[in-house]
C-alpha cells in the first residue's frame, strides 16, 4: 500500500443516482415526446429545440464564467430547462425569440437566485409566462401542417375561432395544435413512466395533479356548454408535460409527499379554474408557477411525523 | 397460511396498504422488477401476507453473496494483541494489569465500578507488554492493554462448565452477564446487563433477537445463526427467564437469509422451545436500528427520546445472546466474536472466527491481502462503519465486519447544491428533514436544529446514501447531535 486511506464520515455507499445522471434520464424521457413535435409541426420545431437548449447552456456558463463561479451546465439541468422551454413554445416561434426567453430562464430566474436547486419558480414556465406577455401574438399563434388554427382547448372554450374538435385519439398520438412538446400525451406519459421506473419522480405529483383536473372537469361544466368528458380534458393541452416533468421540478415543489400532493392538488385546481373560467384557454403554466410560490408553506406545515412523536403543528 | 383478510399488520396501515387490502384481502406487494435498485413499482399477488417492515428507509446492493455461503474460518493471533479499555458506551475501564503481569485466556484485564461500563477480558495467555496510548478504530489514542501472545492459550481456572446454569436467580444471571463484559455486539457496544435491567415501573412482554443484519455485505450473524442457532436459542432463553412470566421470545430476519430462517426454524423445534417465534421482515435497510425492528415486529413505536423498554421490548443482537449463552453455559467471558471480512479489494473474502485484540491487518491477511489497492477500509458495514486510517488497529468487542473497498465503489462525489429532490425526506426512517437540518448545521444554529428534531437521528446513512447531489446529510446531523450534547453537557456542569 503506497497510498493513505481516505477517511470519511458514514455512510460509505452511496445510491447510483446522482444529479446529473437525474438530469439525464429527464432529458431521455423527454426525447419521445419532442421527436412527435418535430414529427407533427415540421422542421423548424426541431430548431427551436436546439437554440433553447444551446441558449440555456450557453447563458449559464457564461453567467458562471463572468461571476467566476464554478460552471456547472455538466449537470445537464440547465440543458433540462431549455428544453423544457422549448416544449412549452408555439411551433413557429422566432428563434431569436427563443434564445431570449431560454437565456432569460437561466439567468433572471435561475442564476439570480443562487443556481440550482435555489430558484422560487420554475425557470421555464416563467420564461414562457414573460414572453407571452411580451409577444402575445406569435405566443399564441398555433398552427398544424402549416395551417393555423386554434387549440383543441380554445375550441372548447369556445370563443376563439371555428373548427372541429379533433377526436381523442389525436390527442394521445399528438396530431394536434399546441406547443412543440405538449402535442403527443402518449408519449409524455410513457416518459413520466420511464422517470417513475428509474426513481427520478414518484406518483403523487402527476396523479394526484391529473387527478383532480380529471374529477373537477367531470363535475364542473364549461360556461361554453361544449362537453367532451374529463378523459378529453386531461389529454387536451399541456398537462401531461405540466404534470409528470414541470409540477414534479424538484426545487419548486414540496418535500415530503403530502405537501406534494397538496401541491398537486392545488395545480389542478386552479388548472380547471383558469381552462373553465379564466380567461385563457389553458392554465397549466400559471397554476403551477402560482402552486411554485406557495411551496415554502407547504414545506412548512407538511413535514412527516417525527418517528416516536405526537403529531404537532409547527410554527 | 396467511392471518385472515382484513387483518392488517401496522405498517400496513397507509393508504395504498389499507385499499390493498381492501380488494385483495391478503396482500403482498412485489417489487417489479426484482432489483430495488432499479425500481420504484409494486406489483400486488394475493394469497401470503406481506412481510412485516418499517416506514421509509433505502435498498442499497446488499453484497452478501461474497460471503454467505463462507463457514466461519477459526484463525490463531500473532504475537501482540492490543485490548482497548473502552469498547463499550459508558465509563472506560481500569487496567487492572501491569507491564510484566501474566495474564490467562478469559482474565480480567479492565473494569470500572461505574453501572454502566463492561469489563475487558483476555483472549490469549501471556505476559503484559505495556499499558499504553495506542490507536484505534475511531481515528484516536486510548488507553490499551498490550499481552505478548504465549501461544499456550492456558485458561483462567473461573473459566469451567456451569452445571446448575437452570436454577441460577435473575439477578445471579445479570451479575454473569456483566462480569462476563457482554455489550451489544451488533456495533452500538451497549452494557448488555444494564440493558436487561429496565426501570422496574417497564413491563418488558418481548425480547426480540435481532438478526436483520441489515448492514450490506455483513454476514458474520447469518453465519452464526446457521452454524449455532442452538445456542442463541438458548442465550435467548436465559434472557427470557429475567423477565416475568408470559414474556414472548422473536428471533427477527431479514428475509434475504432464507437458509438462516429455515435453520432457525429448526434449532426450534429440535429444542422444543414454546415461547419463540421466527418472524421473517422485509430486507430494507435500516431494518435492524432497534426502534425499525420494534416497529416492524411489534407495531409498537418507541417514543421520541425513549428506549425499547419504554414498549415493552428488549432487543439482543444474535452475536450477543451467544454470549449471554457462553456465559451462563460455560463461564466464558467475551473474548472471540465472528468477522465478516470482504470488499472488492480483499482477495479471498471470508468469515472469520477471532479472538478480540487481534489486528486488523491480521484478519485481512487471513484473507489473502488486498487484491486491488483499497482506498478506503471500513470497520462495521458500509452504512454506519467507521473508516480506518491504519490497519494497525484492534478487533473490538464491536467489530462485525471489515471492509474493504477500491477506488471504484469508494470514491464519493463532490458535493452539489441541494436540489430539493426529496429524496432524504421520503427515506429518513425516523421522519425528519435531514436537508433542513443539514442547512441549519451549515449555518451553526443548533436550537433550530434541536427544534426540528435532530436529536432523533439514528445515523443511519439513508438520508446521504439517497442523496443524488452527495451532500454530507448524515455527517452535519452527527455534528448538530455531538454539539447540542456537549452543550447540554456544559450547561450542566
Amino acid at each position: 500500500m503506497n497510498r493513505l486511506l481516505v477517511v470519511s464520515s458514514s455512510p460509505h455507499a452511496r445510491d447510483e443516482l446522482t444529479v446529473r445522471k437525474i438530469m439525464g434520464l429527464v432529458l431521455i424521457a423527454l426525447l419521445p415526446a419532442g421527436v412527435a413535435g418535430v414529427y407533427f409541426f415540421g422542421l423548424h420545431a426541431f430548431w427551436v429545440i436546439a437554440v433553447c437548449v444551446a441558449s440555456a447552456v450557453g447563458a449559464e456558463a457564461l453567467w458562471q464564467r463572468l461571476n467566476g463561479r464554478k460552471v456547472t451546465v455538466s449537470d445537464l439541468s440547465a440543458a433540462v430547462t431549455g428544453l423544457l422551454l422549448a416544449y412549452n413554445l408555439p411551433p413557429d416561434i422566432s428563434l431569436f425569440m427563443a434564445a431570449a426567453g431560454s437565456a432569460f430562464a437561466i439567468i433572471v430566474v435561475k442564476q439570480l437566485y443562487g443556481g440550482l436547486g435555489k430558484n422560487i419558480v420554475n425557470p421555464a414556465l416563467a420564461a414562457r409566462a414573460v414572453m407571452l406577455t411580451s409577444w402575445p401574438v406569435p405566443m399564441t399563434t398555433w398552427s398544424l401542417h402549416g395551417v393555423t388554427g386554434p387549440t383543441p382547448l380554445a375550441l372548447l372554450k369556445g370563443v376563439e375561432g371555428t373548427g372541429s374538435l379533433p377526436p381523442l385519439i389525436d390527442l394521445l398520438v399528438g396530431n394536434v395544435g399546441g406547443c412543440i412538446g405538449e402535442t403527443s400525451a402518449a408519449l409524455l406519459l410513457l416518459g413520466g413512466l420511464f422517470l417513475m421506473w428509474k426513481r427520478v419522480i414518484t406518483w403523487h405529483i402527476p396523479v394526484v395533479y391529473i387527478g383532480t383536473v380529471a374529477v373537477l372537469t367531470a363535475i364542473l361544466h364549461r360556461p361554453s356548454g361544449i362537453s367532451m368528458g374529463p378523459l378529453y380534458e386531461i389529454l387536451a393541452g399541456g398537462l401531461f408535460l405540466g404534470a409528470f416533468f414541470m409540477a414534479t421540478d424538484y426545487a419548486t415543489s414540496p418535500m415530503d409527499h403530502s405537501g406534494q400532493m397538496v401541491f398537486a392538488f392545488g395545480c389542478g385546481l386552479i388548472t380547471t379554474l383558469i381552462r373553465f373560467y379564466g380567461g385563457y384557454p389553458e392554465g397549466v403554466s400559471y397554476s403551477i408557477l402560482i402552486m411554485n410560490l406557495t411551496v415554502p408553506l407547504i414545506d412548512r406545515y407538511f413535514t412527516p411525523r417525527i418517528f416516536g412523536a405526537k403529531r404537532e403543528v409547527k410554527s | 397460511m396467511g392471518p385472515p383478510a382484513l387483518v392488517l399488520h401496522p405498517t400496513q396501515r397507509g393508504l395504498l396498504g389499507v385499499s390493498f387490502s381492501l380488494l385483495s384481502g391478503n396482500p403482498k406487494l412485489k417489487r417489479w422488477p426484482k432489483d430495488p435498485k432499479v425500481s420504484n413499482f409494486y406489483i400486488m399477488e394475493v394469497g401470503e401476507m406481506a412481510l412485516p417492515t418499517f416506514r421509509k428507509g433505502v435498498h442499497p446492493p446488499h453484497g452478501k453473496g461474497h460471503t454467505e455461503e463462507c463457514p466461519v474460518q477459526w484463525i490463531d493471533p500473532g504475537s501482540e494483541l492490543v485490548f482497548p479499555m473502552a469498547q463499550h458506551i459508558g465509563a472506560p475501564c481500569k487496567p487492572l494489569v501491569k507491564k510484566g503481569d501474566r495474564v490467562l485466556v478469559g482474565q480480567k484485564i479492565g473494569d470500572n465500578d461505574a453501572y454502566v461500563s463492561a469489563p475487558i477480558h483476555s483472549s490469549v495467555s501471556g505476559i503484559v507488554k505495556e499499558v499504553s496510548q495506542r490507536l484505534v478504530a475511531s481515528g484516536a489514542m486510548d488507553t490499551c492493554v498490550v499481552v505478548e501472545n504465549d501461544g499456550q492459550y492456558e485458561l483462567d481456572p473461573s473459566i469451567s462448565p456451569r452445571p446448575d446454569w437452570e436454577d441460577l436467580p435473575a439477578d445471579e444471571i445479570r451479575r454473569i452477564i456483566r462480569e462476563a463484559g457482554i455489550v451489544g455486539m451488533g456495533g452500538a457496544c451497549f452494557p448488555t446487563a444494564v440493558k436487561l435491567t429496565p426501570p422496574p415501573d417497564k413491563k418488558v412482554d418481548h425480547v426480540i433477537i435481532n438478526g436483520a443484519e441489515c448492514e450490506p455485505y455483513l454476514t458474520c450473524d447469518d453465519r452464526l445463526m446457521r452454524e449455532r442457532g442452538d445456542r442463541v436459542l438458548l442465550g435467548l432463553q436465559i434472557a427470557l427467564k429475567l423477565f416475568p412470566q408470559g414474556v414472548k421470545g422473536v428471533v427477527a430476519l431479514e428475509d434475504n437469509k432464507p437458509k438462516a430462517i429455515e435453520a432457525m426454524r429448526g434449532y426450534l423445534d429440535r429444542l422444543a422451545i414454546q415461547n419463540v417465534t421466527v418472524q421473517p421482515v422485509r430486507t430494507k435497510y435500516p431494518q435492524g436500528a432497534e426502534k425499525m425492528l420494534i416497529y416492524a415486529v411489534t407495531g409498537r413505536e418507541v417514543p421520541a427520546g425513549g428506549l425499547p423498554a419504554d414498549v415493552g421490548c428488549i432487543i439482543l443482537n444474535v452475536r450477543t445472546a451467544y454470549a449471554i449463552w457462553d456465559a451462563v453455559v460455560n463461564r466464558m467471558p467475551v473474548i472471540d466474536r465472528i468477522v465478516t471480512v470482504s470488499g472488492d479489494a480483499i482477495k479471498e473474502p471470508k468469515n472469520l472466527g477471532v479472538r478480540l485484540g487481534m489486528s486488523v491487518r491480521e484478519l485481512i491477511e487471513a484473507c489473502g491481502g488486498f487484491s486491488v489497492e483499497p482506498l478506503k477500509v471500513i470497520m462495521g458495514g458500509p452504512m454506519m462503519g467507521v473508516a480506518l486510517s491504519d490497519l494497525n488497529v484492534p478487533v473490538v468487542k464491536g467489530t462485525s465486519g471489515i471492509l474493504a473497498f477500491s477506488e471504484a465503489l469508494a470514491r464519493l462525489g463532490e458535493e452539489e447544491n441541494c436540489i430539493r429532490c426529496g429524496k432524504c425526506v421520503s427515506t429518513c426512517p425516523m421522519g425528519l428533514l435531514p436537508y433542513q437540518l443539514n442547512a441549519e448545521v451549515l449555518r451553526r444554529n443548533y436550537d433550530e436544529f434541536e427544534r426540528l428534531g435532530g436529536m432523533n437521528c439514528i445515523e443511519c446513512g439513508c438520508c446521504a446514501y439517497a442523496c443524488p447531489a452527495r451532500r454530507h446529510l448524515t455527517q452535519s446531523c452527527r455534528d448538530g447531535k455531538r454539539t447540542i450534547l456537549a452543550r447540554r453537557r456544559k450547561g450542566g456542569a
